[in-house]
Formats: C-alpha cells, sequence, structure tokens
C-alpha cells in the first residue's frame, strides 16, 4: 500500500491547475529577481543609458563605476559597518550567551525574574526607544561616535539572543554538568569548556542573526550618526545619493556592493539563518 | 568560600546583560512615559511640566489619523499578502510536486529579505520614477500607458506604493517561516488525506492549515506589529511620508515632531502610543510561545 502511494507519487500530472501554479509560481519569480537584476546590469551603465533606455544591455559595460562607487565613499561606509557588526556581533555571542548559561543552570527566584526582564525586552521596540536614547547617548557623549550604534545595537539584540541560546543550553545533558562539578570545574570553566563548545550551531545562528540586523540597520544609523566619516552603510547611502546626483550607475553600483556580503551570507549559511529567523520570530 | 562564590557567579554571568537592557532599553521607556508630560526641546536641560496637554493634543491632530489610518493600511494588505499569500506559496513549495525546484523558489523568494531596507528603497526610486521608472515604461510595453502616473508623488498612491515595496521584500520571509513550520507535518497525515481522495486545496484547509495554526497566528502578529512599527520605507521612499503627510506613519511623525520640530515631549507621546499599540501583541505572542514549549 505504502509502496504504492510513492510510486503513484512520482509521476507529475500537468493538470491545467499545475501548470497555472507553475506559471504563478515563475511570474513571482520574475517580479522578485528582475529588479536585482535590472540593479546589477544597470550598475554597468551611464546615466544616459539609464535614463533613455530602461531595459537595455550598457553599450560598454562600465566596470569602472564599481571603483568610482568604492573610491567616493562605499569604502568608508563598507569599513564602518564592518567594524560596527563585528564588534556588536562579538560582544552580543559573548553577553548574551553568558546570560543564557545562568538562566539554563540554575532555577532560583532571582533567575525567573531575570527570565522576566529579560523577555519584557522583547517587547521594547527602537522606534519607542529613540527619543529618551538620543538623549542618553547625548549624555555619556556618545552621540555621532561608533559606539552610539554599537551599544544600543547590543542591547537590543540581547533579548532574542538569549532566549535563543538559553532553548538550547537546557537541552545540554545535567549528567555532563554535574561530573563536571565533581570533577572540580569552576563555573567558568564549565561555561567555556562544556557549554560553549557543545553549542556551535547556536552560537552560529546567533552569529548570523546578528549581523544581518546590524549591517542593515537603518534608523539609530541615520539618527545617531551626523558625521559622514562614521556613517555605516544603510544611511551612508542616502548621502551618497545626495552627493551623486545624477551619476545613477555609481549609485546603483554602491548599492550592488551594500548587499553583497549578505547575499553571501545567505547563501553559505542558509540553514542557519532560517533556523534562527523561524525560531526568534521578529520582524524588523 | 567555595559555595559562596558559585551563589554569586550567576549574578556575575547575568549582569552584563541586565545593565545593557536597563541602560538603553528600560530606561529609555520609562523615560518616554515621564516625557510625555513634558514640552520641552532637544539640547535644551529645561522641561516644563503640561500634565496631560501632549495627550489631549494627540488626540486633536489630524496627522496622528492620517498616520494610525496608514499603520492599519499596512497591517491590513500585509496580513493579507505575506501571511496569506505567503502560507499558499509555502505549501506549493513543500509539495511533491514542485520538489525539484523548490530550493531555487525558496532562496529566490528569500533573497529580499537580505538585502539593506536602503538599498530597497533606492532601487524603487528607480522603478517608480516617473520620467525613466521600470513600473511605468513596463506599463508602456503593454499598452497600459494611461495607468502611468506619479507613483510616489501623487498622494493618493504613494501609500500605496510604499506599502507594495514592503510586500515585495517581505512576503519571503514569511513564507520562510511557514516553509519550517510544513516541514515540521507528519508526511502521514497528507498520504491519509489523499487516501480519502481529498485534493490539494482540501488537502491544504484540512491538513496544512490546522497544523500550522500556531505559526500562522505568530506570523500574523508580527506582521501587525511590524505594521505599526514601520518607520525605514516611507522615511526614505516618500522622503519622510510625501507628498504632505499622505504617507506618513506613526514612527516617521513621531520622529519628525521630535527632531524637525523639536517638540520632544509631544513626541514621547507618539512613542508611548506605538508602545502600547505594540506590547499588547508582543505580550500576546509571548503567551503562544510559552505554551509551544515544555519548560
Amino acid at each position: 500500500m505504502r509502496a504504492e502511494f510513492k510510486e503513484s507519487g512520482k509521476k507529475v500530472k500537468w493538470t491545467p491547475g499545475v501548470i497555472l501554479t507553475h506559471i504563478l509560481l515563475i511570474t513571482g519569480a520574475v517580479i522578485v529577481i528582475y529588479p536585482l537584476l535590472w540593479m546589477v546590469i544597470s550598475s554597468m551603465k551611464s546615466y544616459n543609458e539609464i535614463y533613455n533606455d530602461v531595459w537595455g544591455l550598457p553599450a560598454k559595460w562600465l566596470v569602472q563605476n564599481y571603483q568610482t562607487a568604492w573610491s567616493k565613499g562605499i569604502s568608508a561606509y563598507f569599513f564602518n559597518s564592518v567594524i560596527v557588526t563585528g564588534t556588536t556581533v562579538v560582544s552580543v555571542v559573548i553577553i548574551a550567551s553568558m546570560a543564557a548559561y545562568a538562566l539554563s543552570r540554575y532555577r532560583t527566584r532571582f533567575i525567573d525574574l531575570a527570565l522576566v526582564f529579560i523577555m519584557a525586552g522583547m517587547m521594547i521596540n527602537p522606534q519607542v526607544a529613540l527619543i529618551p536614547l538620543h538623549g542618553i547617548l547625548t549624555d555619556l557623549n556618545l552621540l555621532n561616535t561608533r559606539f552610539a550604534l554599537i551599544l544600543p545595537y547590543i542591547a537590543f539584540r540581547l533579548p532574542l539572543s538569549v532566549l535563543l541560546l538559553r532553548a538550547y543550553f537546557l537541552s545540554i545533558p545535567r549528567e555532563i554538568q554535574e561530573s563536571a562539578v565533581m570533577d572540580g570545574c569552576s563555573e567558568l570553566g564549565i561555561y567555556l569548556k562544556i557549554y560553549l563548545p557543545m553549542s556551535k550551531p547556536i552560537l552560529l545562528t546567533t552569529v548570523v542573526l546578528t549581523s544581518f540586523y546590524a549591517w542593515n540597520e537603518f534608523l539609530f544609523a541615520t539618527i545617531f550618526i551626523d558625521s559622514d566619516a562614521l556613517k555605516t552603510i544603510p544611511s551612508g547611502l542616502m548621502n551618497f545619493r545626495d552627493a551623486l546626483r545624477t551619476d545613477w550607475g555609481v549609485l546603483l553600483a554602491g548599492m550592488v556592493i551594500a548587499t553583497l556580503p549578505m547575499i553571501i551570507l545567505l547563501i553559505l549559511l542558509q540553514k542557519h539563518l532560517v533556523r534562527g529567523l523561524s525560531e526568534g520570530s521578529v520582524k524588523g | 568560600m567555595a559555595k559562596y562564590k558559585r551563589k554569586l557567579s550567576p549574578f556575575l554571568f547575568l549582569l552584563p546583560s541586565l545593565i545593557f537592557l536597563t541602560v538603553f532599553v528600560f530606561v529609555p521607556l520609562i523615560q518616554n512615559f515621564y516625557n510625555s508630560f513634558f514640552s520641552f526641546s532637544v539640547f535644551s536641560p529645561e522641561k516644563n511640566f503640561v500634565g496631560w496637554s501632549n495627550f489631549q493634543t494627540l488626540l486633536g491632530d489630524k496627522t496622528v489619523l492620517v498616520a494610525v489610518k496608514n499603520n492599519i493600511r499596512y497591517a491590513i494588505i500585509s496580513v493579507t499578502l505575506q501571511v496569506g499569500f505567503g502560507l499558499v506559496l509555502a505549501a506549493i513549495l513543500e509539495d511533491r510536486i514542485f520538489r525539484r525546484f523548490a530550493a531555487f523558489f525558496r532562496v529566490t523568494f528569500f533573497m529580499p529579505v537580505m538585502i539593506s531596507i536602503s538599498v530597497i528603497a533606492l532601487l524603487f526610486g528607480f522603478i517608480y520614477n516617473p520620467q525613466m521608472g521600470l513600473l511605468n515604461s513596463f506599463l508602456e510595453l503593454i499598452g497600459l500607458d494611461n495607468l502611468a502616473k506619479a507613483w510616489l508623488g501623487n498622494s493618493s498612491t504613494a501609500i500605496y506604493a510604499v506599502i507594495a515595496m514592503s510586500q515585495w521584500q517581505s512576503i519571503g520571509y514569511v513564507m520562510m517561516l511557514f516553509v519550517v513550520a510544513i516541514q515540521k507535518i507528519p508526511k502521514e497525515l497528507y498520504e491519509a488525506a489523499e487516501l480519502d481522495g481529498a485534493g490539494k486545496i482540501r488537502q491544504f484547509i484540512s491538513v496544512t492549515v490546522p497544523q500550522v495554526r500556531e505559526t500562522l497566528f505568530v506570523n500574523t502578529l508580527i506582521t501587525i506589529t511590524g505594521s505599526m512599527l514601520v518607520f525605514n520605507e516611507p522615511y526614505i521612499l516618500t522622503n519622510g511620508g510625501g507628498p504632505g503627510t499622505s504617507s506618513t506613519t506613526l514612527s516617521v511623525y513621531m520622529y519628525q515632531i521630535g527632531f524637525f520640530r523639536d517638540r520632544m515631549g509631544y513626541a514621547s507621546t507618539i512613542a508611548i502610543t506605538i508602545f502600547l499599540l505594540t506590547a499588547i501583541f508582543a505580550l500576546i505572542q509571548i503567551r503562544i510561545s510559552r505554551t509551544g514549549k515544555e519548560d
């Protein structure tokens, strides 16, 4: 019975419904891909070519648009994004895994309260904190420095990361911890030598999710940093557009450069990304 | 001594997280409540107590009404298209018939999710451009020139053009959440349904939908929450909610009141409104996600 079922499942019957669904899927894919493809193709065209012939291929592929974009500002934004993203990711992984460790290993009144506190953090969105944060960063003399992005980024990524890591840590068998305690392992030792090495997949998920957030974040990046020299890619692109005016090919080249790291991340770490996004369902 | 150390260490492990959350998340929230009773400007230390006056202003503010309406439009369209269509899309891609190409379509639909909103909004600036834009030239190409218009320059179409861009970007995200949920459904359920003579549509309604009920609910909640928070899209695409205030949202209006009109107290009141609108949905979400796990 079962074998027969599988057999019949292999044949695709081209009913009108199946054909129609295929057509719809392909149409959808074209609607998604074409604008991105257009961005890449047009990034190698001149302004006149883009303006007068939106659909056409460039007569001459202006690869130097990329060089121009890079040297006219994108390289600095890129560099800032790397620093901000890198620092945020490393800090979040360390701080969140420490908290998750305590939350998963102990059960006291204080731990329960701390868990509720961290979960409540998920309810507060950057938009809501924006105005007071601006004041706090001004008071701390951090406005218009890279820390004005890094510190809030860490804070807003912590709740989700802690909860993700805690859920994973809870699945680590108690016996392993107990035998480590018997062997005289310190708390720090258990955390460093047992928990972290056993949790590589979820740590990687945290890294991917945090990089994705920090690389693309726009609101804080626009409002907390004025100086063009410190801007990250998402907010820097706005200055870039204003500075270039009609140099559309170069602008599009800059947009492609800004996008590449995340597309590479998607291709390389698809599974971790999808897992993380689905376990911590939050929309930016 | 050793015992004392063991008691202290969970606190030390939690300390950095608690400090970060307190300083950058909870203190701002509390300050927001406090500030909403004052009138003050961004770089001045002086605050004047004004009681409930900011809240009264809020209730009578026509732009707030426009913004709330736009946030609701965002929510309705996003729930319909992202959650509704996203679920159908995920179910199609997880069906055996499409197995061979499913991976390709999944990555394709997911790609825009990974791209920064500023890149996407600049790209859609080109798409909606009234002179050379892809959308208008496409309409011309298929003989519908009379439909071509300045999508972003027209106060009746601007918000919809902004919402359309968000659908383009986010549908793949919600779809992927459904894909993960559908993959967890035991295959036997479909086999049993098929043996009972249920067609694809019947299987979708009586197997897929009930089985992903929880994900469906969570996705609806996060989509609504996301719609209440929208900032980046109108900020970039319509230069902060233009033309006029036609495509503004609560977050954009809050930003403008705070940083352009320098009415920080009133802006805090708008922030509180956004907080209350989103906190309700977040609370429900936390409750649900808790029931789903053992613990």
